[in-house]
């Protein structure tokens, strides 16, 4: 069975034709920029307090991003379908199960009793 | 079904089209199923993080995560494991073409990073520990202890297997089945760089802000 | 040795003595049975250490079988409780006793028995549907298998050393934490689950794999049998719900054994959380059941009706809308909780809508009967059994999810009756319609016909008698897992449901017997054809049973059921040219990966810490043993395929 062959057929992870130090370095550059911004957003109070979470957010995911293409070279070619699809269904998950626990159980702790009647109880 | 035999040149187009072409390349099947084994450990650790995002603010009088963390122990870890991707990303470049002495050189920059890191969370966590911050005082604790420890945990069962890796290479040579596993050990490297990177942002840089 | 000691064993519980004592007497018979006829060395080389797909999947069958047969007894020793243990009677088992009853009973059916035959099922047939040799890693399949025993053989270890949880088959905290379980039982199930858990996981993995990248060539997605797809949704959802329980499970194991607070009462910890990511993994498991039932209905339902299943595309498009929609509707397992109208109402209208694909589907087996020459064998019986009762079942499942309705029904024994609908109607029919299906590809013979439709009409009639009352019981209100109950008024509801059950035995005794009979008789009903029902799928062009490598020539796929159509236009043909295939070689690799994970399992259990680190050392030793191993495969030549194809009865191996 050849290589030859036009399959749809590329393995999660390879480089289109050859990989190059070029693209990793690139990634490293991204990465260490998003890691500094995410430092220094956290550390300073140049955004709005209220919005932390979700600056901080936007920047892991971008982080998450310049790895996945420039060190997983996570791609969007007709051959890397299977592994892109693969990779989306498992953030669909992870949306569902985080998102979904995160708003059942802030719902339900919202109905529980007052605190201090619950401390009471424990004791 | 005709009387073909599974003979690459005899696919006709229309075939080699519409449909696949027989079971893909081993190297492909391998890489894919890790990729799948991956995607699981990463739902695995969103469960944490659910949990984590859950009970954080559950500090039963405890001290929270303003006290207990120390953000320019952060940021060293997170180069550290952001410089070991990077290595190991050069490295298996190197070994694809077929270069071995800098092969070496790479992956033992990597262990060695990586080692850092752990080393950095060990004594991090055994200061908590130690001054009655350990996993048993509190939800908050404990779901810290359970998120960071098994991102831990991880790398220092990845660190274990790029040694062996490394074993099998000096020994056997950059054989198919070694390359195989290399690229494996890669996307799993990477993969736990990533789940830092979340670790870091909503466990750390979140915490000493809440 | 921790805290194992005599008083581990029940010597002061007779009914609890005695069964340790069968099982022992069972287990000790059979392995003096094999070791006097010489079949340790054919078990070894043929079974044990085999990594064919197709011996995994018969194993993994036979364990779900013979977990079957436990986990019944458990049903019957409840029904026969209730059944006498009204007014101010007690019964004859104590709630400490019946507590463990009923939690066994669950853990064994859903894990150990509706898993294992589904993925049997899948192991057995997919390959052979997808026209390739083997699942895309073959040791890694035989690891999954030996794991799941090894979760199977601790949790009846239960039996005879210690005692087994108390807390059902979920082991809600804080009733599981340390503080409300001390003992061992909650440890036994946590182990043995987290330990099949990682088999489980390993087996979805595999699976995907191989039906996204390992397939005949020509074979595009929409040529793929309807088994296949169902097999992937399955798959897809094991790889992404095991995660959560295995997180989940390992919290409970880390408050149990190191004091952490993930779902105690104090110090911040939040029981809710468990139930939360417990049913976020728990719905789409009863999803990862019923999905390759729907695929053996599919396959069984096309091939008797002599027809090709209606709406191809609407069926897969239904079977990948379950999939992912059964991640969006865990709630429903506790609307009483406490969560608010705006999240009840949320996922109590995901989870009516998750009613809708199946009723698509539903219908498109309907379809498919109607106007098809129907044969009645034994599979489509129970496919048509299946369609009557997962119906009436999947029309409760929908009562409860209207949120007011399910506060007066939450864990009554209308919920419970429910459950066993659709999971006996839907995945135990599938099991057993998968298996009289597939049996005479995977033996060479035919199982007895007459003996088959006993079996069916015992199943059938005895679920409704056992269960029907349960709704009823249910809307009077009696709840689940009542060890006794003041009302005598239920009494008579639940003898008739003791009947039921007593036929369900039957039903059980008959499927032995035909098993026994078959193998007895099996000269008489050798299937020389390989294609005894006349069925549309690739497996049915092997011989019965295949070749290990399944095809000496991997067949080529022009269209769906590209075998039927071959065999309408008479343009099957045997292969020309054999060339040499590689295949894997046996590995003991699964075997020993399950010995030392029963070790450490137990020793984790009775928290005898040298034992544990030396099991889990032993386990690291072999897989890097295993990993430094190069010769994997063995090549045969083509002159041998030949050789053996011509050995073949004719009518077979068409490439």
């Amino acid at each position: 069975m050849g290589e030859q062959k036009k399959t749809d057929h590329r393995a999660p992870g390879d480089a289109e034709g050859e990989g190059s130090i070029l693209t990793y370095t690139a990634g490293l550059g991204f990465a260490l920029a998003l890691t500094a911004a995410s430092f220094i957003v956290s550390q300073s109070h140049l955004l709005w307090a209220p919005g932390l979470a979700v600056g901080l957010a936007v920047l892991a995911i971008a982080q998450m991003g310049v790895h996945l293409v420039f060190f997983l070279n996570i791609g969007s070619g007709p051959d890397n379908t299977n592994t892109v699809l693969a990779l989306a269904f498992g953030i669909l998950i992870v949306t569902l199960v985080v998102s979904g626990s995160l708003w059942i159980m802030a719902n339900l702790n919202g109905n529980m009793m007052p605190g201090a009647v619950m401390q009471e109880m424990q004791k | 079904m005709t009387a073909q035999v599974a003979d690459a040149s005899a696919v006709p187009e229309e075939v080699a089209r519409a449909g696949d072409d027989g079971p893909a390349p081993v190297r492909v099947v391998v890489a894919y199923g890790f990729w799948i084994f991956l995607l699981s450990d990463i739902i695995m650790f969103a469960a944490l993080f659910a949990t984590y995002a859950v009970l954080n603010g559950q500090t039963a009088g405890g001290p929270s995560a303003r006290h207990l963390f120390d953000i320019r122990n952060v940021a060293i870890e997170t180069l550290c494991l952001l410089f070991s991707s990077y290595t190991c990303g050069l490295g298996s470049l190197f070994i694809a073409r077929r270069r071995l002495r800098p092969f070496y050189v790479l992956f033992g920059m990597t262990f060695v990073l990586g080692a850092i890191f752990l080393g950095l969370e060990i004594h991090e966590f055994s200061g908590m520990v130690a001054s009655g911050a350990g996993p048993s005082r509190s939800a908050f604790l404990s779901s810290f202890f359970a998120l960071v420890g098994l991102h831990g945990t991880h790398v220092t069962i990845g660190l274990l297997w790029l040694l062996f890796n490394v074993a099998q290479v000096a020994a056997k040579g950059p054989r198919p089945f070694v390359l195989r596993r290399l690229h494996c050990f890669g996307l799993f490297w990477h993969a736990l760089d990533i789940i830092w990177v979340a670790v870091m942002s909503l466990v750390y840089l979140m915490g000493v802000r809440a | 040795m921790g805290r194992l000691g005599w008083s581990a064993i029940p010597f002061d519980n007779p009914l609890q003595m005695g069964a340790s004592a069968l099982v022992l007497v069972g287990a000790l018979a059979v392995l003096i049975l094999v070791t006097r006829k010489g079949w340790w060395p054919y078990l070894w080389r043929e079974w044990l250490t085999s990594v064919d797909h197709k011996r995994i999947g018969v194993m993994y069958v036979l364990l779900a079988l013979v977990l079957l047969c436990r986990g019944f007894i458990d049903a019957l020793m409840m029904r026969s409780q209730q059944a006498v243990a009204a007014g101010g009677a007690m019964g004859y088992l104590p709630p400490e006793h019946y507590d463990q009853i009923f939690s066994a009973h669950g853990t064994i059916m859903i894990f150990f028995m509706a898993m294992p035959f589904m993925i049997g099922l899948m192991n057995f047939a997919v390959p052979l549907q997808l026209g390739v040799r083997d699942v895309a890693f073959p040791v890694l399949n035989a690891v999954s298998f030996w794991l799941t025993a090894s979760g199977a053989l601790l949790v009846n270890l239960s039996l005879i050393v210690g005692n087994f949880a108390r807390t059902g088959w979920l082991a809600y905290p804080p009733l599981s934490e340390i503080q409300f379980s001390p003992d061992v039982g909650v440890d036994y199930y946590l182990w043995a689950l987290q330990i099949s858990g990682i088999g489980t996981l390993l087996a979805g993995i595999n699976l995907v794999t191989t039906i996204l990248k390992v397939r005949a060539p020509g074979m595009s997605y929409m040529r793929m049998p309807i088994f296949c797809w169902t097999a992937l949704a399955s798959n897809l959802l094991i790889v992404a719900a095991f995660p959560i329980l295995t997180a989940t499970f390992g919290m409970l194991l880390l408050d149990r054994y190191v004091g952490m607070h993930f779902f105690t009462n104090d110090a911040g910890g939040n029981p809710m959380l468990y139930f939360n990511l417990i049913w976020a993994w728990g719905h789409p498991e009863v999803y990862i059941l019923i999905l390759p039932a729907f695929g053996v209905f599919s396959e069984v339902i096309g091939t008797f009706a002599g027809k090709a299943v209606f709406g191809y595309r609407s069926m897969v498009m239904a079977t990948m809308a379950i999939c992912v929609l059964s991640f969006m509707v865990w709630l429903h397992h506790f609307f009483t909780m406490g969560a608010g109208a705006d999240v009840n109402a949320f996922f109590g209208i995901m989870t009516m809508i998750i009613a809708v694909p199946t009723g698509v589907k539903i219908f498109n087996w309907l379809f498919t009967l109607y106007r098809g020459r129907i044969r009645y064998e034994v599979p489509v019986l129970w496919a048509v059994g299946f369609i009557i009762t997962f119906t009436i079942g999947g029309l409760t499942g929908v009562l409860l999810a209207v949120p007011p309705a399910d506060f007066v029904l939450h864990n009554s024994l209308f919920l419970v009756a429910h459950f066993h609908n659709v999971i006996i109607g839907g995945v135990l029919f599938g099991a057993m319609a998968g298996y009289n299906y597939w049996f005479p590809k995977a033996f060479g013979f035919t199982l007895d016909r007459r003996l088959g439709l006993v079996s069916f009409w015992c199943w059938l009639i005895g679920f409704y008698l056992a269960f029907m009352p349960l709704y009823v019981l249910g809307l009077l209100g009696m709840t689940r897992r009542m060890q006794h109950y003041a009302d005598p008024g239920w009494q008579p509801y639940l003898i008739v449901a003791e009947a039921g059950a007593v036929i369900i035995l039957c039903g059980i005794i008959a499927t032995v017997a035909q098993l026994v009979v078959s193998i007895r008789s099996r000269e008489r009903r050798r299937d020389l054809t390989g294609d005894p029902w006349n069925g549309r799928t690739l497996e049915w062009s092997t011989a019965s049973p295949p070749p290990a490598y399944n095809f000496a020539v991997l067949p080529r796929v022009d269209s769906l059921d590209s075998f039927w159509r071959a065999k309408q236009l008479g343009a099957l043909r045997s292969p020309t040219r054999y060339e040499a295939i590689d295949v894997p070689t046996n590995s003991p690799n699964g075997f020993i990966t399950a010995f030392f994970a029963v070790i450490t399992g137990f020793a984790l259990i009775w928290h005898i810490w040298w034992m544990a680190w030396l099991g889990l050392g032993c386990a690291l030793l072999t897989l890097v043993s295993f990993g430094w191993r190069e010769r994997t495969e063995r090549t045969i030549s083509g002159e041998q395929l030949r050789a053996e194809a011509r050995a073949r009865p004719a009518g077979t191996d068409f490439g």
